[in-house]
């Protein structure tokens, strides 16, 4: 994944390089702002096995600031924000490879450095029996979930 | 031998005639024997699907989850341009003016369809509202919600968006949107069952020429369809695994 560009940010911003647990590295660059997702809408999105953004919806689109073709074939770790922990995703990916849902309060990153949190559920696919990919569904929270999310954060 | 048809019960009373008509028309077009079964509720049409007693269905998106994923039946067309999504209106008088204005104790007018339910809970998290703090009122058809509303015997309507937009224009003129689901990806479909599977090419190809043929195009018009267009098993299960994560 490219570094992000200070030309893409809006507003003051800080740095933060990231160690993905697949070994590559990223500079991120992000903001305090803060953008809510509508009422009524959902975030979508699929990867296939390794995470790999395979499809997203238009609402994703809106939402991440970048264009479909600057997400379609990156990982789903590009929307990482620097505030969610490693352990925050731990059991994301023991889960679905079990096949059970996981579910989990998630700030993601914007190309223009902002945030947006989401209650995100994610699944397997399950096609004549094997795991072909993943589908996540994202929507909009409380602000006393989030407060609870972001306290607990910290602490991990 | 006579197959058994269905329509998942939250369609729009006034189109039952319609579903009459497109049975005959499809038991000609596919010659078949086709009997259309209506049931009043949820809860009857599961007991038939069950029992097998239905091999043919017009379902709304939560129960062709359970009829693909268990009972083997496979997708054959959705009406275009025609998408599950849901409304929470209130009184128009009401103060409300969006979901993060409600508070506990809520009352809510729903029916028991159970994807306008489920599609409705979710929008009101963010105003930290779920089963335990609010009170619903359970009815039968979508316009005694309506009354609910018009009566204040409840703060908020659960509606699918298409059976509101139905709604008189006297109604509607006293209710208000406070929000709707923008999901678009969202369709009730018709499925057919394992007994009458190998029907399914000849249904898709009768179902998609319906518009050229001046019978065919007053059948549509009297379901309220544009068309039918053909739906493939991934994009079926496509929809059905989002219905798992929206579901509990
Ligand atoms: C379908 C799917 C959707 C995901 N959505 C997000 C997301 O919205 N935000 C996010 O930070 N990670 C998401 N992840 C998890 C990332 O793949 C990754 O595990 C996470 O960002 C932690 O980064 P890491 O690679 O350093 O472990 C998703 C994973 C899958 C399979």
């Amino acid at each position: 994944m490219k570094d992000m560009m200070p030309d893409d940010i809006s507003g003051e911003y800080q740095e933060h390089m990231f160690s993905y647990h697949d070994g590559t590295h990223r500079k991120v660059l992000f903001t305090n702002i803060e953008t809510q997702l509508p009422e009524g809408s959902l975030i979508v999105s699929r990867a296939d096995l390794r995470g790999i953004i395979t499809d997203v919806n238009q609402s994703f689109i809106e939402m991440s600031a970048y264009h479909k073709d600057e997400l379609i074939g990156q990982p789903h770790c590009i929307l990482r924000h620097p505030d969610m922990p490693a352990a925050a995703f731990g059991d994301l990916w023991k889960m679905v490879q079990q096949r059970n849902k996981w579910h989990g309060y998630v700030k993601n990153l914007r190309k223009d450095g902002g945030f947006y949190w989401v209650y995100a559920t994610v699944i397997a696919n399950i096609r004549n029996g094997d795991i072909t990919g993943f589908t996540s569904v994202r929507r909009r929270t409380s602000r006393t979930k989030i407060n609870e999310a972001e306290t607990h954060y910290q602490t991990l | 031998m006579t197959h058994n048809f269905t329509v998942s019960p939250d369609f729009n009373p006034s189109h039952i005639s319609g579903w009459y008509i497109f049975n005959t028309w499809l038991q000609r077009a596919i010659n078949e024997e086709i009997h259309l079964e209506l049931y009043n509720s949820a809860t009857e049409q599961r007991k038939a699907i069950a029992d097998d007693q239905v091999q043919l269905i017009y379902a709304n998106p939560y129960d062709a989850t359970a009829l693909v994923r268990d009972k083997g039946f496979i997708p054959v067309a959705r009406a275009d341009n025609k998408t599950d999504e849901a409304i929470i209106a209130v009184n128009h008088e009401s103060l409300i003016l969006n979901v993060e204005q409600l508070t506990d104790g809520t009352r809510i007018s729903s029916t028991d369809d159970p994807d306008v339910r489920m599609m409705c809970m979710i929008m009101l998290e963010p105003a930290g509202l779920n089963k335990s703090n609010t009170i619903t009122i359970q009815r039968d058809a979508y316009i005694l919600i309506a009354k609910d509303l018009l009566k204040n015997d409840a703060d908020i309507g659960f509606f699918l968006e298409d059976t509101y937009n139905e709604l008189s224009d006297i109604t509607k003129k006293q209710l208000r949107p406070i929000v709707h689901s923008q999901i678009h990806v969202i369709h009730h479909l018709l499925l057919v069952g394992p007994k009458l599977a190998h029907k399914k090419n000849d249904m898709q190809s009768s179902l998609l020429s319906m518009v050229d043929d001046p019978k065919g195009a007053g059948v549509l018009k009297s379901l309220n369809f544009e068309r039918w267009i053909v739906v493939g098993q991934e994009e079926a299960e496509f929809m059905i695994d989002l219905m798992d994560t929206l579901a509990e």
